[in-house]
């Protein structure tokens, strides 16, 4: 699969360490539709390719966005770029957020540091048919207050009456007022049905471990609980086998997998 | 007559609790209403007490030389705060201040700590949901340490 040409319309940083980059294709075609936790291969010509979870809004069919951290060399050349600068895009892959199977259920997202941006498109798809889902809450946890990614956002989101969205920082700073602790403190007085509830989990693994842990405590299925595993991705078709994880490979049957077929992977030192 | 026993008894840290205790435990709990930044309790004061936040947020800081008053966790309705009056030599190690106004239930620590002694059985009850609580608080302080979210 060859990349196809993107141009940067707009690059920002989003913290100190993270960006957004909103792309377009350069024949001005639509963007090729994507499921919520999707990602795409980037390529920074002359530099490599890494792949990167779409953070955008699935129903815009002419901006693509991807949210990433600067902390290898593609990222951090891929942070350099700015608007006109093209690179190559090879996507969308893997497997996506259960949105639409989920028609009904209390919907809790929780995220960690940058794993809020592929729930995000989650995010966009559940509030604009926000009618055919019962409570929505979202639980995020950054590091630090500067570290909270698409803060403006989250502000709007908890400005509407139909959606409860918690964040909390592990660090206070001084003009920090918010919640002081881990992301897993929230899910105790989250207000949703644990027997009606699916649950959509991103962030670095050791969060998820104990964020499904305390979903499971709260009387959250283990079945209603999907997770989004990040793994040495290179082909992202399932042939080079970097991101072999057990019996399945991260790029082609992932990233987003049911929990309850990775749970006893998820603490196998071997895998 | 109104008593607190029927909040306490709703509250998952008394859950299955047996009425002879929960009454007893009644005996030592008191409401208590504190304003908005005021203390519920300062770090190396005597910990006479433990709470169960009905209502609002309460910041645990600690004095750091040269940083000042850090905060390292916050608590909100539900929570359970306190378990320097379990274990000698009775001092808060953290202060606990309220950034909302606060709503709370006092139990008081040395009248608990006598009705264990006296009886086994109940302070076994507490140290068993009170360990619940530590182990908690334990995970969560690990992994704050890990820096989870840092770059790696």
């Amino acid at each position: 699969m060859l990349p196809r040409l993107y141009r940067v319309q707009r690059a920002r940083w989003d913290t100190d360490d993270t960006f957004s980059l909103e792309l377009s294709p350069s024949n001005g075609h639509d963007i090729p539709a994507f499921a919520p936790g999707q990602f795409n291969m980037l390529y920074v010509y002359g530099v490599g390719e890494i792949p990167i979870s779409i953070s955008g809004d699935p129903d815009r069919c002419d901006l693509l966005v991807h949210t990433t951290r600067a902390v290898g060399t593609v990222s951090r050349a891929m942070s350099k770029l700015k608007a006109g600068d093209m690179l190559g895009v090879r996507g969308p892959f893997g497997t996506a957020w259960p949105v639409e199977a989920i028609h009904g259920k209390d919907v809790v997202i929780v995220a960690g540091g940058i794993g809020l941006a592929p729930l995000r498109p989650a995010m966009y798809h559940i509030m604009a048919q926000r009618e055919n889902y019962g409570r929505v809450v979202l639980l995020y946890g950054a590091r630090t207050a500067g570290d909270v990614l698409y803060g403006k956002q989250l502000q709007q989101w908890r400005a509407h009456f139909d959606l409860d969205v918690f964040v909390t920082v592990d660090r206070a700073t001084d003009s920090w007022r918010g919640s002081v602790g881990l992301v897993t403190a929230l899910i105790g007085r989250a207000p949703f049905d644990p027997l009606n509830t699916v649950a959509l989990v991103c962030g670095p693994e050791m969060m998820m471990r104990f964020t499904t842990m305390g979903l499971e405590k709260r009387g959250v299925s283990t079945q209603n609980i999907y997770v989004s595993l990040e793994r040495d991705m290179k082909c992202a078709i399932g042939l080079c086998g970097h991101c072999q994880f057990g019996a399945a490979f991260v790029c082609k049957d992932g990233p987003v997998f049911p929990y309850s077929q990775v749970k006893v992977l998820l603490t196998k030192w071997e895998i | 007559m109104n008593t607190l026993e029927p909040l306490l008894a709703k509250h998952p840290f008394f859950a299955e609790l047996d009425q002879p205790y929960l009454e007893l435990i009644t005996g030592c709990a008191a409401n208590m209403r504190i304003k908005q930044g005021e203390f519920l309790f300062r770090e190396g004061g005597e910990a006479k007490q433990f709470f169960i936040i009905r209502e609002g947020v309460v910041t645990l800081e600690v004095h750091v030389p040269g940083a000042g008053s850090v905060t390292i966790q916050t608590v909100e309705e539900g929570d359970v705060v306190g378990w320097s009056w379990l274990f000698p030599p009775y001092r808060w190690h953290f202060t606990g201040r309220a950034v909302t106004g606060l709503r709370v239930i006092a139990l008081d620590g040395k009248c608990l700590r006598e009705k264990c002694e006296q009886d086994h059985d109940l302070g076994y009850e507490f140290l068993k949901r009170f360990s619940h609580i530590i182990l908690d608080r334990l995970q969560a302080t690990r992994l704050q340490l890990l820096d989870l979210y840092g770059t790696h």
